[in-house]
């Protein structure tokens, strides 16, 4: 390896000389090379833009077929109410018989069914409603049951206001949603999304870049000049740290510009936390090039070991306390996982310093492990 | 006749070379044969949107028979798990902040009575939105733990029951188990990314590594070059897809309704359609790097806009339009629909077709692109 330390090679001044000129000759590199300049800059934009308006969990105008076997009032009265919510769009049938031809082919999500004895039912107070739905997609199909049960109730509720007949129901909940008070699933998608995009790119930097070199064998005639191996490590890392950075900023730019999420907590706890995951998600990149030395491995390790995960297994879209243990194990060792409790607690919530502590301590432990990681592989890759 | 015959063996003959130079590096067998696998036991137990542990702060400031029983039926639901039992407000909030619950769930003073009287009574629960949908999910559980609750308490006083009641059935996943709808598309899902990205980069390797222009003096045609770099991927997300579809069978027993004729036919032309897309990619690319960028570019934007965990209908329209180009949208449509529902053929035509003219149009433009870029 390097030459034992002599006093010009073992000293900071030539430390921060040797690492300013990596730095300077990879900066050029990137600079000139628009492939990582995409990466860095315009896939997390397009990313964010596509999967902000993309990705909503958000239930509205739900086809649904109104199945009236016999028209009275109050059946027509219902019909009425469905057709005026900006959650359905009915579509009256006559018989059971198309309405089912209709679920089968999902051009409905459900089959709401007033028999024809309904209003008779109705007037004793014990009418029966049957609603089928299309479990394919269960969360919605949930979704759709609240739906139906929240019009059904409200109607009733008035039709029975105006018959002067008011037994109150027993026990009526009200919810509140804090944080998100206007139930919009945009709100914790969108940090969730910005959690995707750091992981993603952050590794692919770094992946591409190393395993690229050490295919062309340029990292090999590094190991003949001074540099030492943290030094390469420096060097390397540090412009795709700034570019992932302003990747970054732009997510945030957009999270708050195009989708109005809020920001209750302070940015520099944001963009501190932020800085720590891209440090993280950098040394995976780092660690799996020097690990595999190759292009088309490495990529798709990268996409396997950072795209997918953080995608499903750190609790973006998942509750992650409904997974078996041996599941919560594994997202335990995902960074992602921590970095989206983060995002979603600092833009949503604010502050939470018992979230907030935590949670950049985990990541900044994990930025250690993994700097000492690929400076140790490195080491012995080129050794 | 002999010409397409021996058009044949070449294109076999490339492919075989092709698959073994895949298959040969122990290294990169296992990236190609394990992932899938080990991802579709992983997400298949976490990619659920059903909760089964909720934990939540009770505010019971009535501390009454009444309140006792309505938090013992939450208790006893199964699903939900009382971390703290607190006397103030002001002791609940922190809770939820540190997300040690998800909610809070406040009975106020004068609970019992109100209820006695034949009022009505109300109770609070608030929700952690911090992830909008659990929460909602949750408030659901609530709702139906309250209902039962309701339906006891009128049962005891002999009062009138609602006058309209709803029940429901689904189709297709009568228990509405999120499993059953996520794992069965993920045959598609873990299928794409590599088939796609092992094409894209095949031919852009050889390109860097200067093998293409070894490959172009030989006896081989575009198209041929084409086909035996197109087989070999097939090949890998066939036997993908297979080991996703055995997890879903054998590990996590979803049953499947369907026929596995159907379901290979639409696999088919969607493995040939993602294959298309890979080739039309590694046409265009220069560099490795470059046709990495762009299989990301496509793939993270198939993956998430497919269907697979946000419906496609929630999208703004114009983003629904542009999903039509999208393999995985069809194929994930096609294995759910014929592993729950049994769809037939017909009844899948307006995926299948999509699929067809997809790899049509990109195989023929990724052979046009050979050609062109060969003279």
């Amino acid at each position: 390896m390097v030459a034992p330390d002599s006093p010009t090679i073992g000293s900071w001044h030539g430390k921060l000389r040797r690492v300013r000129a990596l730095m300077w000759k990879e900066t050029h590199q990137v600079v000139r090379d628009p492939s990582s300049i995409a990466i860095g800059v315009v896939l997390p934009l397009i990313l964010i833009l596509l999967f902000g308006y993309g990705l909503s969990l958000d239930v509205k105008n739900v086809p649904i077929a109104l199945v009236i076997e016999q028209p009275s009032q109050p059946a027509s009265e219902l019909t009425a109410a469905f057709q005026l919510s900006p959650y359905f769009q009915p579509r009256v049938l006559r018989s059971m018989a198309p309405a089912q031809q209709l679920l089968t082919e999902h051009a409905v999500d459900g089959i709401l069914d007033i028999p024809a004895d309904f209003a008779r039912h109705f007037s004793a107070g014990n009418a029966q409603l049957q609603l089928i739905v299309h479990g394919g997609d269960a969360n919605r199909a949930r979704i759709i049951e609240g739906y139906v049960q929240g019009a059904i109730g409200v109607w009733s509720a008035r039709e029975r206001a105006q018959g002067q007949d008011a037994t109150a129901v027993p026990v009526n909940v009200q919810s509140r949603l804090w944080f998100n008070e206007a139930d919009d699933s945009r709100y914790f998608l969108v940090p969730g999304l910005v959690v995707l995009v750091m992981t993603l790119i952050g590794g692919l930097l770094t992946a591409m870049v190393m395993a690229r070199e050490w295919e062309r064998g340029t990292l090999e005639a590094l190991l003949v000049t001074p540099v030492r191996s943290d030094e390469i490590l420096l060097g390397k890392t540090l412009p795709y740290f700034f570019l992932a950075l302003i990747g970054f900023g732009l997510c945030v730019f957009s999270a708050r510009v195009l989708f109005h999420v809020p920001m209750r907590g302070a940015v520099w706890v944001l963009l501190g936390a932020s800085m720590l995951y891209v440090l993280v998600a950098l040394g995976i990149g780092l660690l799996i090039s020097s690990w595999v030395k190759n292009q088309l491995i490495a990529s798709q390790l990268t996409m396997l070991a950072t795209f997918l995960p953080a995608f499903m297994l750190s609790g973006f879209l998942f509750d992650l306390r409904s997974t078996p243990i041996a599941v919560q194990v594994v997202t335990y060792l995902l960074p992602a996982r921590y970095y989206v409790a983060l995002l979603q607690t600092v833009f949503l919530a604010g502050n939470v310093w018992s979230v907030v502590i935590p949670n950049t301590l985990a990541l900044a432990a994990m930025a250690g492990a993994l700097g000492l990681g690929s400076r140790a592989a490195l080491r012995k890759s080129l050794e | 006749m002999t010409r397409l015959l021996d058009s044949v063996l070449r294109i076999l003959a490339l492919a075989r070379k092709e698959l073994l130079a895949v298959l040969k590096d122990k290294r990169s067998r296992m990236s190609l044969l394990v992932p899938p696998v080990v991802q579709a036991l992983i997400f298949g137990y976490a990619a659920t949107y059903d909760l089964n542990h909720v934990p939540y702060v009770a505010l019971d400031l009535d501390r009454s028979e009444a309140s006792q029983q309505l938090l013992s039926g939450l208790d006893g639901s199964g699903v939900f798990e009382r971390v703290a039992d607190v006397r103030r407000p002001a002791d609940a909030a922190p809770l939820l902040d540190a997300r040690r619950a998800v909610l809070i769930v406040q009975i106020n003073q004068n609970f019992e009575r109100q209820l006695l009287t034949g009022r009505g009574a109300d109770i609070q629960v608030i929700a952690d939105g911090r992830n909008s949908n659990t929460a909602g999910t949750a408030m659901g559980y609530v709702n139906n733990v309250v209902q039962r609750f309701n339906a006891d308490l009128g049962a005891q006083h002999g009062w009138p029951a609602a006058p309209v009641q709803l029940a429901m059935r689904a189709w297709y996943n009568p228990n509405l188990e999120t499993r059953w709808f996520m794992i069965p598309g993920m045959i598609g899902t873990l299928t794409l990314i590599q088939t796609m990205m092992l094409t894209a980069m095949s031919v852009a390797r050889e390109r860097e590594q200067g093998t293409f222009d070894q490959l172009l003096v030989t006896p081989f045609r575009p198209f041929e070059i084409m086909a035996g770099k197109a087989l070999p991927s097939m090949f890998v997300g066939a036997i993908q897809a297979a080991g996703v579809l055995l997890v879903a069978q054998l590990w996590f027993r979803i049953p499947f309704v369907g026929s596995y004729l159907t379901l290979a036919i639409g696999l088919l032309l969607f493995v040939l359609a993602a294959v298309g897309i890979g080739l039309l990619i590694s046409s265009v690319a220069a560099t490795m790097q470059q046709a990495m960028l762009y299989s990301m570019l496509l793939i993270m934007p198939f993956s998430l806009l497919s269907g697979l965990t946000t419906p496609l209908s929630s999208m703004p329209d114009w983003l629904q339009y542009l999903t039509a180009i999208n393999p995985l949208r069809y194929a994930i449509d096609i294995t759910r629909r014929v592993y729950l529902e049994g769809a037939g053929l017909t009844l899948l035509t307006p995926d299948l077709w999509p699929l067809m003219l997809l790899a049509v149009l990109t195989l023929s433009g990724a052979s046009w692109m050979f050609g062109h870029r060969m003279q």
